[in-house]
């Protein structure tokens, strides 16, 4: 037998990897030519590839965009000396029609500058990088652009120079002290900003009113309803303990809301009459109409999802059974037969004399049903984590909803990042379904275009601009998904 | 298992068990389903002992001391923490929790924050602390278990030995008055299971009531005042470790020692 032992007596030095395995020439190698048929599939696919962007460029590079009907595009086409092409002057003039609907045109500063405000009031939720002093910042100014386009009179005026002032002291503030300094302050104990969460707070309410118009005092009076319920709970809890406490509270709320806002509101606006030109919700349309249904259905179902999930989960028999059949009812019912159900069926189960609104309807619908699909999803979350977890949250005294709020739930929630955002992806591509219903969402829109003697027989460039501005919406939405993922990546796995 | 040898003499100045009674036990009985666990169980532990569970796997040991902060319940019988009879009512419960610290055999540290928040969040949300003194608590117990500089780490940035030392204090910020180990260190490699149990000796030096279910023979006979032995649910033999060790009773002990020493 030879010798098996063996000492090293001098340590490798590092060297450089081979020259064909690095940088461009070793990346096409490793990807893209790495045998035979990896080859063959890259050429096949270059040769796609080609094929289909030497057919779309040329007809997508068509000079129709001041066509005023499918005939002229021709025309236009034809003297461009090109044998096919794109019309896209029904983009050009039917461009508001497509965003608004029939809103109307002297209000369609409401829809944008509620678009606008959206951002401002998302950012605190959405985003944990912006400062307050910006968020407030940035609110001023966007109240400020606004008056200059839309008010006049005394009261512009005032309200202007209100806001420049305020522009101006959160610019001082914003440029004069630096990030860390202001941190140091604030550690110090100096009065900080008030929470642009306020804001995002109040927006739930100012939305509805710049869509809808109307007094302002209605969404004073709605909002006064959860002071109600605060109230009474506040008054009730030493009487009558907290959870009979919280649901007469709740009742006080609905009963607030149900019969005494119209009332409240109506007399204060005999006092101070203060509002908004109304407008009917049949004037809603495009891709206004599909953002408010998405944006209201995807906020309010996840806190619904996340509280059928626990429902699902927990120890109390009726809680669960009535959680589990909800989604199972929700979840075997196609969201087409939900709508149908509020456009036509619902009305005939309300008393006499209701008006429920048709959006409204269409929201409460589509929002059950994503509730159902995130609950799901979140159960998903909350089954992927470790028994230990609870038991950690126990063994510390915590009780359950602390445990919930603080250990549990931000970690089943990140779990299912991806399933939410796929589930709210869904919901706002189905928003197209209410053109079904009657309603003129950008789909619905489309077809009267169509029916447009003008623009009767275009199809690609109408539908492919609606699938074009979805997709900017939904990739938006995914990009924001991996953000949020990467950001709550704190395991280290 | 690993032999664990402490270089220092173990300081018992402060090692006194009074005659307070800390946890009382009563005839306790549990079953999961039809299978009978715990069986007749009765224990009475005094303020300041240091009491080393052992036995065969499947006997029960860490059901015990987990029916102790009911993360386990029991079916029959008492238990009588602090004072406190555990009952299905909740605020028992909770208040007995927030008494009696835990450590688990896998940590259990909360990943999604740092160590220093994982420290803080029992004492800010139970406690009421206000966050400036609950993290100056923090601080003071990271140093006890000697990993200030991690404070702004996460969890999953730590070393087995310095997760579970993180576990350790993060129950001590809520400054409880009984301390339950459940296997501490069988999921750590012979190093980090050295750290940890010096973690756990300064802690009895300082007098805390501790239950520790290990398999760590070497602390028992350094640290414990008493040694339980368990199998099939019920305690078999209990004695001073000395007398444990040297002069077991049962035929069940003496086969379980002959085969882990």
């Amino acid at each position: 037998m030879t010798d098996l032992s063996y000492v090293r007596t001098e340590m490798l030095s590092e060297r450089d990897p081979p020259l064909s395995t690095t940088g461009v020439i070793g990346w096409i190698r490793e990807n893209l030519f790495n045998g035979l048929s990896n080859s063959v599939l890259t050429l096949a696919s270059l040769a796609f590839i080609y094929w289909v962007l030497s057919h779309f460029i040329p007809w997508f590079w068509s000079p129709t965009w001041n066509g005023t009907s499918l005939g002229q595009c021709r025309e236009m086409i034809g003297a461009a000396g090109k044998e096919s092409g794109a019309c896209w002057g029904v983009i050009n003039e039917r461009w508001p029609q497509m965003l608004f609907g029939f809103y109307p045109v002297e209000e369609r500063w409401r829809p944008i500058l509620a678009f606008v405000l959206m951002f401002v009031a998302l950012i605190p939720v959405l985003f944990n990088m912006i400062s307050r002093r910006w968020n407030w910042f940035l609110l001023a100014l966007v109240l400020f652009v606004t008056t200059l386009f839309v008010a006049s009179g005394w009261l512009a005026v005032v309200a202007q120079v209100l806001l420049v002032v305020a522009m101006i002291w959160i610019g001082r503030l914003i440029l004069v002290t630096k990030v860390s300094d202001r941190a140091d302050e604030i550690k110090a104990g100096a009065r900080r900003l008030p929470n642009p969460l306020m804001f995002s707070a109040a927006f739930v309410f100012i939305m509805p009113w710049l869509l809808w118009g109307g007094t302002v005092w209605a969404p004073i009076a709605t909002a006064f309803g959860f002071v109600v319920g605060w109230g009474a709970f506040r008054v009730l809890a030493p009487v009558a303990g907290s959870l009979v406490a919280m649901i007469l509270g709740v009742v006080a709320a609905v009963v607030w809301w149900l019969f005494l806002v119209g009332p409240v509101a109506a007399g204060l606006h005999g006092l101070l009459p203060v509002g908004l030109e109304p407008v009917q919700s049949r004037n809603f349309g495009g891709l206004l109409l599909s953002v408010t249904i998405g944006v209201v259905a995807i906020s309010v179902s996840l806190p619904l999802g996340i509280v059928l999930a626990l429902g699902r989960q927990s120890d109390l028999m009726l809680v669960k059974w009535m959680s589990v059949g909800f989604i199972e009812f929700i979840r075997g019912v196609p969201l087409i037969t939900l709508l149908f159900v509020a456009s036509f069926l619902l009305n005939v189960f309300m008393p006499p004399g209701t008006n429920f609104d048709i959006i409204l309807r269409v929201i409460i619908m589509a929002t059950l049903f994503s509730a159902a699909y995130i609950a799901e999803v979140v159960r998903g979350g909350l089954a992927a984590l470790p028994k230990g977890q609870y038991e950690a949250a126990d063994a510390l005294g915590l009780d359950y909803w602390k445990a919930q709020r603080l250990i549990i739930m931000p970690q089943a929630l990140k779990i299912s990042i991806p399933g939410i955002v796929s589930v709210f992806i869904g919901l706002f591509k189905d928003t197209t379904l209410v053109s079904i219903i009657g309603l003129l969402d950008p789909i619905g829109l489309s077809n009267s275009i169509r029916a447009d003697v003008a623009w009767n027989g275009i199809v690609w460039e109408l539908y492919g601009f609606i699938a074009f501005l979805f997709f900017i919406i939904t990739f938006l939405m995914s990009r924001y998904s991996m953000y949020l993922e990467r950001r709550l990546r704190t395991d280290h796995r | 298992m690993s032999t664990f040898e402490l270089e220092r003499d173990v300081d018992r100045s402060h090692m006194q068990v009074s005659d307070r009674v800390a946890i009382e036990i009563r005839n306790m009985n549990k079953w999961y389903g039809q299978f009978h666990v715990l069986r007749d169980i009765d224990l009475t532990v005094y303020e300041g002992e240091r009491i080393v569970i052992c036995g065969p796997s499947g006997s029960g040991k860490s059901t015990l001391i987990r029916c102790i902060n009911r993360l386990e319940e029991h079916q029959a019988g008492g238990i009588v923490v602090d004072g406190i009879e555990l009952s299905s009512d909740l605020k028992n419960v909770d208040k007995v929790r927030s008494e009696v610290g835990m450590v688990f055999q896998h940590f259990n540290l909360f990943p999604h924050l740092t160590v220093l928040d994982n420290l803080t969040l029992a004492p800010i949300w139970v406690r009421k602390t206000p966050r400036k003194e609950a993290e100056e608590i923090a601080m003071h117990y990271l140093e006890k278990v000697k990993i200030p500089e991690q404070a702004l780490k996460y969890p999953g940035q730590l070393s087995g030995g310095q997760q579970q030392r993180v576990a350790i204090a993060r129950s001590l910020c809520m400054k409880p008055r009984i301390m339950l180990f459940d296997e501490p260190t069988s999921a750590l490699d012979p190093e980090m299971i050295k750290e940890v149990l010096d973690t756990m000796i300064s802690l009895a030096e300082e007098g805390m009531t501790m239950l520790v279910v290990t398999h760590e023979m070497g602390f028992a006979e350094q640290v414990a005042n008493r040694v339980i032995f368990m199998d099939a649910g019920q305690i078999v033999e209990q004695n001073a470790p000395s007398e444990f060790f040297n002069n077991p009773q049962s035929d069940r002990t003496k086969l379980f020692l002959s085969q882990i020493l």
